[in-house]
């Protein structure tokens, strides 16, 4: 390794990159995507560059790892100083050297930057004597060495696996060991943790942090999460379309900032806080009414294709909405509580009862079945991919007023015309295309839809999960409006306990395809009683650099399996009512949540 | 796109077909055929079985274009050009009833095959998949020894060889489209089983239809050629541009023309439908509005 720019010192920057500015060429002009950055970075910091979607931070770190897409992309002016030499005028062969061995780079999806044909240690070693050469031996054992370092558990078994065998968490391991194995001066993290479920994201945060300290890596963390850049960075950099925007030590960032974006964006970041505030609701009628709710795929296997294994996505959930409440799911990805949204729809096949006001949903006639969908609506949680892109606007929203046979044409124009103004759309939005809106006017357009045939209960499946923290914002706004307006039920799914403390009436807790905890946002916020609801809530990254967290195990657990052989089942848990509805699980099926 | 809508006439898919030059390039050559094989008989300076006397060398071999005879002559002394714009009629007939039929067939198994899964789905695609294991020549020869060959037999039997990747492309389109969001979006509404098709199914599978309609032009009409050649296609004397080559191709070093001008019909025919497809799968797509 070549340390001699960085033994003068912590002055002299390990990167620095002056006046970036990065163009696309569509036509024939030439339009900057980031324009004017300038940072250094030093030896052992941690600088974020934090921004929302269309900001330039991820154009910025592929620029800096030379790997912009040609011919389209370019950057057209400044200099990225690395070693005493400008990486933008750097050959490629001179490159592939410093790429993966001094600047490393990890990416949002771990599933896609590893190849799913060869086994971890082999892309393991190939990385590593990618660019040093080593005998075989040798490289495995660096390869071993490197996976132990992440905390993987039993290492050398996961060296002969294949990614798919792997959880998403241990994935994203393999990818920082892979990107850490060589010892690189720079490390970028390009939303390392955006994927991950929140107690997984916690691992891989600690982990990054740890590693850092050890090995004196500069790392450039890009992520829209104002959380993960309070943990985590010891600088800031806020970049709003394709200009920096804000530069700073991360705790005057957060205590003060200046200018007013950053301010906008801090505050539309959703906080945890103590459950405090929840109004308490006039009993009213229930919307819906689950009992004992099941949901099992069937896996089949074997020459006769009988079933071997099945997947126990739901098991055993009771739970009840009232008119005019949001009953929020919480849970992270495997838990079963999309399943459950897809149940209530019809979607998936249950058992079970399901009784949606008043009518149980499995005496229904295909008739009743339509109707019920006047009921209860979805939301889903790509409204690019829930909107059919053939479609105008306006005639995605007056549809289910054409299936339903609701009005003629005219009325059918001044109520979708209705529609569009109540969710904040401009009138000549009709005639356009999904595709020409923004993410967050699609999903006001998802829930135009949903409004237009007057339901009950709307289900929002991670309904501004994929939305910037200021337009997620004014969707939960919106849906609150709504809520008071119309006396709409909201059945309202999300991993994100800050959203779901910022909206939710009653909560549930699922893990593992059962509800482990359930009551009042007072209740279960306030007082959290679970161990694993506990777990998830201390999990959640606070936007608040001086926030000290009470010191926790570093955890590498993984979640159980819902998949059983035929005829077993997972323990059903008893809720306890602890007082006032709060119902908590009593007997554990896993000891390993409680540790 | 210029401001000002209200004044300006409304902005039809055929008029931005129209605004590709290529496109337009590929409509005038469709059209030229169209026009040669309508109006044959009018424009054709002879009958195409008509043997001439002067059609042939003292030694006995065709004449080269040029001359009384435009394309030149065959190996009968008949005139080429008449011909071609004879053959004209049976090879479009061929390119666009049997590849349009074999389309047909393709869709509807694909999508019945693709959007109802079950056992209906899976016999369905049992038979593709036996369809594609038999060879497809065989299949043509059998069916061409069972009916007397005549020019809509011939399309019957390219038309029942071909549906069959029609229906694989087209089945495999559908099963990722159903499992799309927005057709669970539309679901939930409450649409039915046939508004999911009609509406939000098959106009998705526009694109595919038109690339594999206009790809399988030439592929058909060099399979009549080859049915021709195998004495099981259009019979002789009627001209077709694939009968035309494989009659001649043996004299291809002594009389280049007679294999090269039927085989430069053929490319640009099957071009011209070639990028009005293209043109007309970018026309029909919203998302690539603007981008003329």
């Amino acid at each position: 390794m070549t340390a001699d720019t960085t033994s003068a010192g912590a002055t002299v920057p390990v990167l620095s990159v002056q006046g970036l500015t990065v163009s696309v060429r569509s036509g024939g002009s030439e339009r900057a995507l980031v324009e004017g950055l300038s940072f250094d970075l030093a030896r052992g910091e941690t600088l974020a560059i934090a921004g929302e979607s269309g900001s330039g931070k991820s154009l910025t770190s592929l620029a800096v790892m030379g790997l912009l897409p040609p011919p389209s992309l370019r950057a057209s002016a400044g200099r990225i100083m690395f070693g005493g030499q400008d990486l933008l005028h750097l050959p490629e062969g001179a490159m592939r050297r410093i790429r993966g061995r001094r600047i490393a780079m990890i990416f949002q999806e771990p599933m896609t930057s590893l190849n799913p044909v060869m086994t971890v240690g082999a892309q393991l070693t190939e990385a590593i004597s990618a660019h040093e050469s080593l005998p075989r031996g040798e490289a495995r054992a660096r390869a071993l060495a490197a996976l132990q370092s992440v905390r993987i558990a039993q290492a050398e078994r996961r060296l002969s696996q294949y990614p798919h065998e792997l959880s998403g968490g241990m994935r994203q391991r393999v990818m920082i060991a892979m990107a850490l194995a060589l010892k690189p001066d720079v490390l970028i993290c390009d939303e390392p943790t955006t994927a991950l479920d929140v107690t997984v994201q916690r691992e891989v945060l600690d982990l990054l942090r740890d590693l850092q300290r050890e090995t004196g890596t500069a790392l450039i963390l890009i992520t829209h999460d104002m959380g993960v850049v309070a943990e985590m960075a010891s600088r800031v950099i806020v970049m709003r379309e394709g200009r920096m925007v804000e530069e700073g030590p991360a705790q005057r960032i957060f205590a003060a900032p200046v200018a007013q974006y950053t301010r906008d964006l801090l505050a539309a970041v959703p906080r945890m806080g103590d459950g405090s505030g929840a109004a308490v609701l006039p009993v009213a009628e229930s919307v819906v009414r689950l009992t004992d709710l099941r949901v099992r795929f069937d896996i089949r296997g074997g020459l006769m294709q009988r079933v071997t294994h099945r997947v126990h996505a739901v098991e055993h959930v009771s739970l009840q909405i009232n008119q005019g409440e949001t009953f929020a799911l919480v849970g992270e990805s495997g838990c079963g509580k999309s399943t459950i949204a897809r149940a209530i729809v019809g979607l998936v096949p249950h058992e079970g009862r399901i009784e949606v006001a008043g009518q149980p949903l499995q005496d229904l006639t295909a008739e009743g079945r339509r109707a019920l969908c006047r009921d209860v609506q979805m939301v889903f949680q790509d409204p690019m991919a829930a909107l059919d892109p053939r479609m105008r606007a306006g005639d995605l929203v007056a549809e289910p007023l054409v299936i339903h046979n609701i009005g003629s044409d005219a009325e059918r124009r001044g109520r979708t015309a209705g529609l569009f103004e109540r969710v904040g759309l401009p009138p000549d939005a009709m005639a356009r295309y999904p595709h020409e809106f923004s993410g967050g006017q699609r999903q006001r357009i998802c829930i135009a839809r949903a409004l237009a045939l007057r339901p009950k209960l709307i289900i929002c499946d991670e309904s501004v999960s994929a939305l910037d923290v200021s337009v997620q914002a004014r969707v939960l706004a919106l849906l609150e409006e709504l809520k008071r307006d119309l006396g709409i039920a909201y059945l309202f799914i999300s991993h994100d306990m800050a959203v779901v403390e910022n909206i939710a009436d009653r909560v549930g807790v699922m893990y593992l395809g059962q509800i482990v905890e359930t009551g009042s946002r007072a209740q279960v916020f306030g007082n959290p009683l679970h161990p694993y609801t506990r777990r998830l809530m201390e999990a959640v990254p606070i936007p608040d650099p001086g926030y000290v967290r009470a010191p926790l195990p570093r955890l590498s657990g993984e979640i159980p399996s819902p998949v059983w052989p035929a005829g077993e089942a997972p323990q059903r848990l008893r809720l306890v009512d602890m007082g006032g509805g709060h119902l908590v699980a009593q007997s554990n099926p896993t000891a390993e949540i409680a540790a | 796109m210029s401001p000002g809508g209200a004044t300006q006439r409304p902005d039809t898919a055929w008029r931005r077909l129209l605004r590709r030059r290529l496109a337009l390039f590929g409509l005038v050559i469709i059209m030229l055929a169209v026009f040669g094989a309508v109006f044959a008989p009018w424009i054709a300076p002879w009958a195409p079985q008509e043997q001439h006397f002067d059609g042939l060398t003292l030694e006995g071999s065709p004449l080269p274009p040029g001359g009384a005879f435009l394309f030149g002559t065959d190996l009968l002394g008949r005139d080429l050009f008449s011909r071609m714009l004879f053959g004209a009629r049976t090879s479009l007939v061929i390119g666009v009833l049997a590849n349009g039929i074999a389309l047909g067939i393709g869709t509807l198994v694909g999508v019945s095959a693709g959007f109802f899964r079950g056992r209906i789905g899976g016999a369905l695609m049992r038979l593709t998949d036996l369809m594609m294991a038999f060879p497809a020549l065989l299949l043509a020869i059998c069916l061409a020894a069972i009916f007397t060959p005549s020019l809509w037999i011939v399309v019957l039997v390219i038309a029942l060889v071909n549906w069959v990747q029609a229906a694989r492309v087209i089945y495999t389109e559908t099963t990722a489209l159903s499992e799309r969001e927005f057709i669970q979006a539309e679901r939930t509404l409450g649409a039915g089983p046939g508004r999911i098709l009609f509406r939000h199914i098959l106009p998705h599978l526009v694109p595919t239809v038109i690339v594999w309609g206009t790809l399988g032009i030439s592929t058909t009409v060099l399979l009549e050629a080859t049915l021709s050649f195998l004495g099981i296609g259009v019979q002789p004397p009627t001209p077709s541009w694939g009968n035309i080559i494989f009659e001649n191709q043996t004299y291809f070093q002594t009389a280049p023309w007679l294999v090269f001008i039927p085989g430069a019909a053929i490319v640009a025919l099957a071009l011209a439908f070639n990028l009005v497809g293209d043109a007309l799968r970018d026309v029909l797509d919203p998302t690539q509005r603007g981008r003329d």
